[in-house]
């Protein structure tokens, strides 16, 4: 039988999770296919199409998906569930809004951001902060999984691409609808695929000094900007930056942790990045049990130091 | 007028480690703090909020679980639900189920809005809200930041990758709450002993005929590899060296 991986786009542009929701798919050991859901999203198909050993792109382009809400979005995946013996998503922002509803809708419990697939039935997954690890089988016949993207590689794009075939949405009325949405303009790398994070504390004081000092090393690392939920909470970086058991999960090859304590529910958050390096004025700050490096000192003196330091 | 229903959990207290029992069946909850899921103590925080505005008129706390999950019902009332409802179990109940059992309390209840934490700090499934919304048929709006009861309807705006999303839902609506939604106020002392006062009525699990049977065998539940703490540098040229040495710059 088939696996069904959702992939996750801005509507513009097919988003990196979905190359890993794919491996994490693969691993089922049975065919993927891919459903891309959204409005006019053509292009995002055929781009999905060229992702190695996916054997067929579902494309479901209607005006009602166009922001991807639940109630459409569940609607469509579940008008082709039968097809197939688990569906799969990365563990987005529209991944997890969608998926709990789908898998209601098939009297299916979910497993939520696997990060290991043991086999076609069993899978590891963190709980409690990732201060557990748990081993669960599913006994449902059809598996609904959200997966983890930090914990898996990205599929590679392949020379071949694979057909692409519509499907209808359903039209009935919704009781939600689109208002608006303000979506941080940013020319740096996305976080969750960064290969280097240049992370930012309370200790920064301000949203003025997060700035100052965070985004002249991120620039020379060509980094993504983290933050802990203390310096989102405090307004110095925008939510979509916090690093944390309910923020981003994170595993890049390097992390640096600007003034973060390192609270467990931060360290949740980045605690799999190959590199942690930590700067922080106290020395028994918990940030230090799970740094490579650390630095005891003042950020404020020691970030223009590495800079000058990188030359 | 606005009924809002507000399911809450308890769980190991936010600022407790969970410690993995040495047979590996699961966490030691054995002689730990429990307390109110942060989530669902957000949710109550918003639905008060709301009753002190005028805007709602009756808050209802729920809770699936032993006796002591009583204790997740009186925070709630302490900072100033009206009454309680104690489902009791002894059994683990999954999120499906506890969706299912919650949809039923919803048939009886009849709230305009069910406000549900995004996600509960224990399992970390992220999942009940969701799975609600779905049973009930019901819009939903998750990760709220900000919210706006109206006539009729509820505009939420929501935390999601990249920045914020702003949805209208139409009554009755499920939403649940992420953190920056409001910062739960603590309980006076004079609401707690009055929270004592409020009525906690108890059903069984049993009487709502859904069978809880879990879907998911926990094979086991171990420790994550740990991570040593490495070296202190004392300057940014010896830090650049190492992670030039290291091959990530």
């Amino acid at each position: 039988m088939t696996t069904l991986v959702l992939a996750s786009h801005d509507q513009k542009t097919l988003d990196a999770s979905t190359a890993k929701a794919v491996t994490a798919a693969l691993a089922l050991g049975e065919d993927v296919h891919l459903l891309v859901a959204g409005s006019n999203i053509g292009a995002i198909a055929d781009e999905a199409a060229k992702l190695q050993h996916v054997k067929k792109v579902l494309k479901a382009d209607a005006v009602t998906l166009e922001h991807q809400l639940a109630e459409p979005l569940a609607d469509v995946i579940v008008s082709i569930a039968k097809d197939y013996d688990a569906i799969v998503t990365a563990a987005t922002s529209v991944g997890k809004n969608v998926l709990p509803r789908v898998s209601a809708l098939l009297d299916v419990q979910q497993i939520s951001e696997i990060t290991k697939v043991i086999s076609t039935d069993t899978f590891e997954r963190p709980i409690y902060a990732g201060n557990a690890i748990e081993v669960v089988q599913s006994l449902d016949a059809k598996k609904v999984i959200t997966v983890r993207i930090s914990a898996f590689a990205a599929a590679p794009a392949g020379s071949d691409s694979a057909p692409v075939e519509p499907v209808t949405a359903q039209s009935r009325q919704y009781r939600s609808s689109f208002v608006n949405e303000a979506l941080v303009q940013s020319a740096r790398p996305e976080l969750t695929s960064a290969r280097i994070i240049v992370s930012g504390g309370r200790a920064l004081g301000s949203s003025e000094k997060f700035d100052d000092v965070l985004f002249p090393l991120a620039d020379k690392l060509h980094a993504a900007i983290g933050a802990s939920r203390a310096a989102v909470d405090a307004g110095y970086a925008p939510n979509d930056a916090q690093v944390g058991q309910t923020g981003k999960i994170v595993a890049p090859d390097l992390y640096i942790a600007l003034g973060i304590s390192g609270a467990i529910q931060h360290l949740a958050g980045m605690k799999e990045s190959k590199i942690i390096v930590a700067i922080n004025k106290d020395e028994d700050a918990p940030i230090f049990s799970v740094a490579d490096f650390g630095i005891v000192g003042d950020l404020f003196k020691v970030v223009p130091e590495i800079e000058q330091a990188l030359g | 007028m606005t009924k809002i229903l507000v399911p809450v959990k308890l769980v190991l207290d936010y600022n407790l480690k969970a410690r993995v029992k040495s047979d590996k069946t699961g966490i030691d909850l054995t002689n730990v703090k429990l307390s109110i899921n942060p989530f669902d103590e957000i949710s109550v925080e918003e639905a008060v909020r709301l009753k002190e505005a005028g805007k709602a008129t009756e808050i209802v706390v729920v809770s699936i679980g032993p006796a002591k999950a009583q204790d997740a019902l009186r925070s709630g009332l302490a900072i100033g639900a009206d009454r309680g409802i104690l489902i009791e179990t002894t059994e683990v109940v999954e999120p499906l189920n506890v969706a299912k059992i919650l949809a039923k309390v919803v048939e009886t209840e009849k709230p305009d809005l069910v406000f549900l934490g995004k996600q509960a700090i224990d399992d970390d499934s992220n999942q009940t809200g969701q799975s609600l919304a779905a049973l009930l048929d019901w819009p939903q709006a998750t990760f709220a930041s900000t919210l706006v009861l109206e006539d009729g309807a509820v505009q939420v705006t929501r935390e999601v990758d990249g920045g914020h999303q702003t949805l209208k839902l139409a009554l009755p609506a499920v939403v649940t709450v992420d953190l920056r939604l409001n910062e739960p106020r603590y309980p006076t002392l004079p609401n707690i002993m009055k929270s004592k006062k409020k009525p906690i009525a108890t059903q069984k699990i049993a009487e709502f005929g859904i069978d809880i049977t879990p879907r998911l065998k926990v094979i086991e539940v171990h420790e994550p590899p740990t991570r040593k703490a490495g070296i202190k540098v004392k300057t940014a040229a010896e830090l650049v060296d190492n992670l030039k040495k290291a091959g990530v710059l």
